[in-house]
């Protein structure tokens, strides 16, 4: 599908990196990033692994804690604002109320092992979004017939296959009704059979919906065919970035030809 | 050997008694155990020093003096400033401090042990702290601990025998009276030792239908079974859960097969 849609990639941005600074210890992992996604945009993230890829999505979701500078979510502020010019941290409860239009699908799908199919999608929308547990289940229902999976509703995850887990997760995150969706290498852990059934599933997604995406992946086939703009990353920070057709057809960096070279 | 029998026979009412009262000091060290267990457990993870800080010191304190010293002076040293306790309060409290600070750190270790990827998604999902631990990471964390806290609890119902010294008439203190009108050592000691033997297994008969139970909760384990069921491990086209299994360390899992 080619992101032609640009009608819904209006308006002010979804995500915007503000001179962001990541350090675990003494190694920068992410140095004066700056960029934008706009709403409805879809991003992917590629570079060699230990360039920060990761790193961004985990700091969007508050999984990592921000070193320096700010990251904003519709305009606002997620973990840190600047007030009088000094930098101070949000309270957990301004956070929460950010981070509650953000969903995120793992790359080791992490569904509790404690509650069925079911009940893993509907826990946070009747506990967190008040949502009656009728209403949950009728669109939890809905959210598992669209990743092919209504007949597992009431199974225990442990049963399920790698390619059906993550289907599940992604319908677990698609119930928050998240304006932005993070895709951490979804398809990683998966045995080579089960990937396409699984990029499936998204692509139909990126179809039908205005979901922001932002999306750190190895399959470039998905990233060609979902996105509206590929950001090419290396040692933290952004080394190319263009449209996919550009990218996966006539990069302008070497290093973004060395890498695709290698990886394609 | 006919007399000892008789007397035995005669003993009975006296050693039910004293079985009761260990029972009743076991029952109730265990629950305050388990109560301290997860107050402190939970306390001394927390990022907040002004929980941590305190739990920490309450559990090296328990754990570092002696279970006997802590009887004394909740029995003997306390009345000196004022406080006379029941000798089976004295007893519960001793007990539950002292097992309960070792429980503490199974219950903290089990619950670092629940793989950071399930704390990840119920931060993905916007779960409440309390929800998060509540319903995630607990039910996981439970079927971690208990065969550590099980090994306690039976730890916890032999500590008690120690009750005779605070003039309790438990099962050691009836073991020795049995001792004295049969004047056979062997005899009598036989009898307390088949006691607490009895009392300890039906305890791990109970931990292990436990831990049955609450492995078939996530998904581990035979769907369903009797007591004595043998386990039969379905690997039939389910794939392995990497998040759920690749925890098990810390608190000593593992054990408790009948």
């Amino acid at each position: 599908m080619p992101p032609t849609d640009s009608t819904a990639v209006t308006g002010q941005p979804a995500i915007r990196f503000e001179n962001v600074v990541k350090k675990f210890g003494d190694n920068t992992v992410l140095d004066d990033l700056n960029f934008d996604v706009r709403r409805g945009e879809r991003v992917t993230l590629i570079g060699p692994s230990g360039s920060g890829k990761t790193t961004i999505l985990r700091l969007v979701m508050t999984l990592e804690h921000l070193t320096g500078g700010y990251i904003y979510v519709d305009g606002e502020p997620l973990t840190h604002l600047e007030v009088n010019g000094r930098r101070v941290e949000r309270r957990p409860k301004d956070i929460a109320r950010s981070t509650q239009k953000i969903g995120m699908v793992f790359q080791q799908f992490n569904l509790f092992p404690n509650m069925s199919v079911l009940e893993n999608i509907t826990e946070a929308p009747v506990h967190v979004l008040g949502r009656s547990s009728e209403e949950a289940r009728t669109r939890g229902l809905e959210l598992l017939d669209m990743v092919g999976l209504a007949d597992k509703a009431e199974e225990h995850p442990t049963r399920l296959s790698g390619g059906q887990q993550q289907r599940v997760a992604i319908a677990r995150a698609l119930a928050m009704d998240p304006e932005i969706l993070l895709l951490d290498e979804v398809t990683s852990a998966l045995d080579p059979e089960l990937v396409g059934e699984v990029l499936g599933v998204l692509r139909d997604i990126a179809k039908s919906t205005d979901i922001t995406m932002l999306i750190v992946t190895h399959e470039m086939q998905f990233a060609q065919d979902v996105s509206h703009r590929v950001l090419m990353f290396d040692g933290g920070k952004i080394v190319e970035e263009a449209s996919p057709d550009v990218m996966f057809t006539s990069p302008t960096h070497e290093r973004t030809r060395s890498f695709l070279q290698a990886v394609l | 050997m006919s007399d000892n029998f008789d007397a035995l026979i005669a003993a009975l009412p006296d050693l039910r008694s004293g079985v009761f009262i260990t029972l009743q000091l076991t029952v109730g060290g265990v629950v305050l155990a388990f109560v301290i267990a997860i107050v402190l457990g939970l306390g001394a993870r927390s990022p907040r020093w002004p929980a941590r800080v305190p739990s920490r010191i309450l559990i090296e304190f328990f754990r570092g003096t002696s279970l006997l010293v802590q009887l004394f002076w909740f029995f003997y040293v306390m009345p000196l400033f004022g406080i006379k306790l029941d000798a089976l309060l004295c007893g519960v409290l001793a007990l539950g401090l002292n097992y309960g600070a070792y429980a503490a750190e199974v219950v903290r270790g089990a619950i670092n042990s629940v793989p950071k990827g399930q704390w990840e998604a119920a931060t993905a999902l916007s779960l409440s702290p309390v929800r998060k631990l509540r319903k995630i990471i607990w039910p996981q964390a439970w079927a971690i601990m208990i065969p550590s806290l099980a090994n306690l609890a039976v730890m916890l119902l032999k500590g008690t025998a120690v009750a005779y010294i605070i003039l309790m008439h438990d099962l050691t203190w009836e073991t020795d009276q049995l001792r004295q009108t049969t004047g056979n050592t062997f005899f009598a000691y036989g009898v307390g030792m088949i006691g607490y033997f009895l009392i300890a297994y039906l305890m791990v008969l109970g931990a292990n239908a436990l831990e049955r139970h609450a492995k078939r909760r996530l998904g581990q384990g035979p769907p369903k079974g009797g007591l004595f069921s043998v386990r039969i491990t379905d690997k039939a086209t389910a794939a392995p859960m990497p998040a759920a299994n690749a925890g098990g360390g810390g608190a000593g899992a593992g054990g408790g097969v009948v």
